[in-house]
């Protein structure tokens, strides 16, 4: 059997190079690691090798020809016992079509294309989609007021009674009971083995937190503030995101990230950010950006508990509010499911975190002008429940999304894609989004509430894509 | 100065970036320029000289009692760290420095640093009340202070970033051939974040005239440098690097200023880096929301009244024959500045909203 010389691909890049020169002749006899030829790249000039034995049939591709691509016949060589001058260049017209090793060069590149586009949606398909429902709240259970960071702690302390490889690390997370006092009591109540405070080394503790989490523990790493884990996002994106893939399913990740995210206080640019859409931009990690209590505590439970690495997103402003709470036994809420904090027919306003309390005002005040506003929490921001979104704009078709960050490849912009590709049909208006002014936060009073979202530019947002404004 | 970048540089400087060729290896001592200090420890101030650094440090700890004060009343907003306690550090090593020729970089705390560059006091609690007048026309805060003018590079809200961008400052200097040096200060607590290594051994490669000074005010918010460091002497960490350490006591005034000078003096020779550990104390929390439930009153007012850098240096001056009453006289001028720094802060209107926008980029595109 004749074996086929192909143009070798000499760099991860290389798509076509030029034969520059022959170094054998058709007849000649080469054997394993002999100098066939010289090919150039556009990076260097490289020699290529034989890998087998025998004699060079038919030469194909002539030295000095530019632009030959990778995959193309180039010689022939006949192995022990064949006649070398009978070998037939093959059929096809060796440098007309790149062929690939799969596919022969039969198939056409539309075809291809086609394929590809078809075999992709039908592996999304075949993962099944889990039912995700809210679990019901018994009638009769014991409603408390608790506020959103007790909620969070309680929620933490639960899942480190229930299991043991559950452990709290941060900066000021022990001794100090928190910087914003979310990890208070849990020193005392699991001691020092399990409520660890870290120096301020961001970088070194999530890749301990990530490390520790492939070695089988379930550690929950505390930021004192997203912004700070800016220093550490190569751990959460590359280290922690990718692993279970580049393993093949093999490592698990089960890290939880969490500590408060957004805007806070007048404490300027570098403390005030969201990175939700950063995190949300990242195959391989779950986001998940709650609103109040209930959701928080079910939230960061089920976090705690998931196979996969969780950036957990919380919000300073939101740790001291108080809010009701069902007393049960074990909450723990579907992550990847948003939910209709607020019924209505006219219009749907969709929101995550503080700016959810911001689009429940609106409501109230555009009931009041005869708006009647369905509010949408998303919750989890990656995966999207695109779902329960669509779902809401088929019933009122007009959408707003209001977000309490930059409106540049926000989650907004997210939305408004899949309103666009997955919801066409339903809109009576084009869709609006309410967020930040597209600035580094400034410090100054005023121009920090000019920056900020709020719950006027909201109303008037929904009455322009209802044409009521 | 704002300085206009220099495109030429010689072939000389060129070479100056290589490692250096068989450096003395055998040689390194970490002690070297301690054994300098020690033998010498305090600095010889004219009487003239020390009631210039004198007033300079109750500036600092009178602005920030008020600054403390502006706070409480809700004038300043979102994080405000004060440096009560810690002036001998900023004022004895700054003035040791040749303003226009060196820089300067800190990180949040660093209203005592600006003053001690004789930056306006006015403009600096403008910019903490968040008012057009503030240096940063209020959109920076108390955290993001900058003065070009002054070369000082901030005020910088991250903690451990202002060393490797020292580091950046120092390379420039060494780029430019200006004779520059920077002095790059950081805390007990910045001094686990791992870029701060990094810097190091980039700046002992590379010889760069920088000086890191790592203010050991012994807490980082609430952790106390034994719960966060395996080797608490910090001016052993640049061991590894051979990075020449000093242990100041940065409480005095005079032996800072003595330790500034042998340290500027090895860096100016071409000596590279020097991490100079300055043992210092805040007598205030972290920042103005601070419990402080991990020290004692006693512990603060043991250090307060042992070794407060002002009532140190007083007694220096009067040993050098100045009166009680000029002492007085220098307390009512500070007083009357930082009033008026106040009524300034107060009375200067907020930023015009078209602010908002200005300053993202610098060119239009
Ligand atoms: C990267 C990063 N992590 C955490 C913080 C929050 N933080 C601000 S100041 C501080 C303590 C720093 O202590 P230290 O370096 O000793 O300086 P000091 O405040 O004592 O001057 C912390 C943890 C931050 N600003 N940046
Ligand atoms: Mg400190």
């Amino acid at each position: 059997m004749a074996i086929e010389l192909k143009m070798p691909a000499l760099s991860p890049t290389m798509e076509e190079g030029t034969l520059s020169r022959w170094l054998v002749k058709e007849g000649d006899t080469v054997s394993a690691g002999d100098v066939l030829a010289e090919i150039e790249t556009d990076k260097a000039t490289m020699e290529f090798e034989s890998i087998d034995e025998g004699t060079v049939g038919k030469i194909l591709v002539p030295e000095g020809s530019e632009g030959v691509k990778v995959g193309t016949v180039i010689a022939v060589l006949a192995a022990e016992g064949e006649d070398a001058s009978a070998i037939q260049a093959p059929e096809a017209d060796a440098s007309a079509v790149q062929q690939s090793p799969e596919k022969g060069g039969s198939v056409t590149e539309k075809d291809e294309k086609a394929s590809a586009g078809a075999s992709t949606a039908e592996l999304m398909e075949a993962k099944p989609t889990p039912k995700k429902a809210d679990p019901e709240i018994p009638a009769g259970t014991n409603m408390i007021k608790v506020t959103l960071r007790e909620a969070l702690r309680d929620g933490m302390a639960e899942e480190m009674r229930r299991d043991e490889r559950v452990f709290v690390m941060g900066e000021e997370v022990a001794e100090y009971q928190g910087a914003y006092k979310v990890t208070q009591g849990l020193l005392e109540e699991f001691g020092p083995k399990r409520v660890i405070d870290t120096p301020i080394t961001e970088y070194g503790f999530a890749g301990i937190g990530t490390g520790a989490a492939m070695g089988g523990l379930r550690p929950v790493i505390e930021f004192m503030t997203f912004n700070f884990a800016m220093q550490a996002i190569d751990h959460i994106v590359n280290s922690a995101a990718k692993t279970n893939y580049m393993s093949g399913g093999q490592m698990r990740c089960p890290v939880v990230f969490r500590g408060p995210n957004g805007a806070a206080s007048r404490v300027g640019a570098q403390h005030s950010q969201n990175y939700g859409p950063w995190y949300a931009s990242v195959p391989g990690l779950i986001v998940i950006a709650p609103y109040d209590a209930h959701d928080a505590k079910g939230l960061l439970k089920a976090a705690i508990r998931c196979e996969d690495p969780v950036v957990f997103l919380e919000n300073e402003l939101l740790y001291g509010r108080t809010y009701e709470l069902a007393q049960l036994d074990d909450h723990v809420l579907p992550i990847g499911k948003a939910r209709i904090v607020r019924e209505g027919k006219d219009v749907t306003i969709v929101s995550y975190s503080i700016a959810v309390g911001l689009a429940l005002e609106a409501a109230e005040q555009l009931a009041a002008e005869g708006i009647d506003a369905e509010v949408v929490d998303l919750r989890t921001l990656r995966p999207l429940d695109t779902e329960t979104v669509l779902e809401s704009l088929k019933k009122t078709n007009r959408l707003v999304v209001a977000e309490e960050g930059w409106p540049t490849c926000s989650i907004a912009s997210e939305i408004i894609a899949v309103c666009m590709e997955q919801g066409f049909d339903h809109l009576d208006a084009p869709v609006m989004r309410v967020c930040n002014e597209d600035v580094p936060l400034p410090y100054a009073a005023n121009l920090e509430k000019l920056a900020l979202i709020d719950t006027p530019r909201i109303v008037s947002a929904v009455k322009k894509v209802c044409y009521k404004g | 100065m704002a300085r206009a970048s220099n495109p030429e540089i010689s072939k000389k400087s060129a070479a100056a970036f290589a490692a250096p060729q068989g450096s003395d290896s055998e040689n390194f001592s970490l002690r070297s320029l301690q054994d300098t200090l020690e033998s010498d420890r305090r600095y010889q101030a004219s009487q003239e000289e020390l009631l210039h650094l004198y007033e300079q440090m109750l500036l600092i700890r009178r602005f920030e009692e008020r600054a403390g004060q502006l706070y409480g009343l809700g004038l300043i907003g979102g994080f405000c760290h004060l440096y009560i306690g810690q002036e001998a550090v900023a004022v004895g090593l700054q003035s040791a420095l040749e303003e226009g020729k060196d820089s300067v970089i800190t990180g949040y705390r660093d209203h005592g640093h600006m003053l001690a560059y004789g930056i306006d006091p006015n403009v600096i609690m403008a910019e903490l009340t968040g008012r057009q007048a503030g240096i940063s026309k209020g959109k920076g805060g108390s955290m993001h202070m900058f003065s070009t003018e002054h070369a000082f590079y901030g005020g910088h809200g991250i903690v451990g970033a202002q060393v490797s961008l020292g580091g950046g400052l120092a390379f420039a200097h060494k780029y430019r051939e200006d004779g520059g040096l920077c002095l790059a200060y950081f805390g007990d607590g910045a001094s686990n974040q791992g870029q701060v290594y990094e810097t190091f051994n980039m700046a002992a490669l590379w010889q760069l005239p920088i000086i890191f000074v790592v203010e050991n005010n012994q807490y980082a918010m609430g952790t106390s440098v034994k719960r966060s460091s395996a080797e608490t002497e910090f001016y052993r960490r640049g061991t590894a690097f051979r990075i020449p350490g000093m242990k100041v006591n940065g409480m005095d005034l005079l032996e800072v200023r003595q330790a500034a000078n042998v340290a500027i003096a090895h860096v100016r020779g071409g000596g590279g880096p020097v991490l100079m550990e300055l043992e210092t104390y805040r007598y205030r929390g972290h920042s103005m929301s601070d419990p402080a439930k991990y020290r004692t009153r006693e512990e603060v007012q043991g250090v307060r009244e042992k070794s407060d850098p002002i009532e140190g240096a007083k007694a220096d001056l009067l040993k050098l024959g100045v009166n009680e009453d000029q002492l007085k006289e220098i307390d009512k001028r500070i007083r009357a500045i930082v009033s008026e720094a106040a009524d300034f802060a107060e009375k200067s209107p907020e930023p015009e909203p078209t602010e908002l926008y200005t300053d993202v980029l610098v060119e239009s595109y």
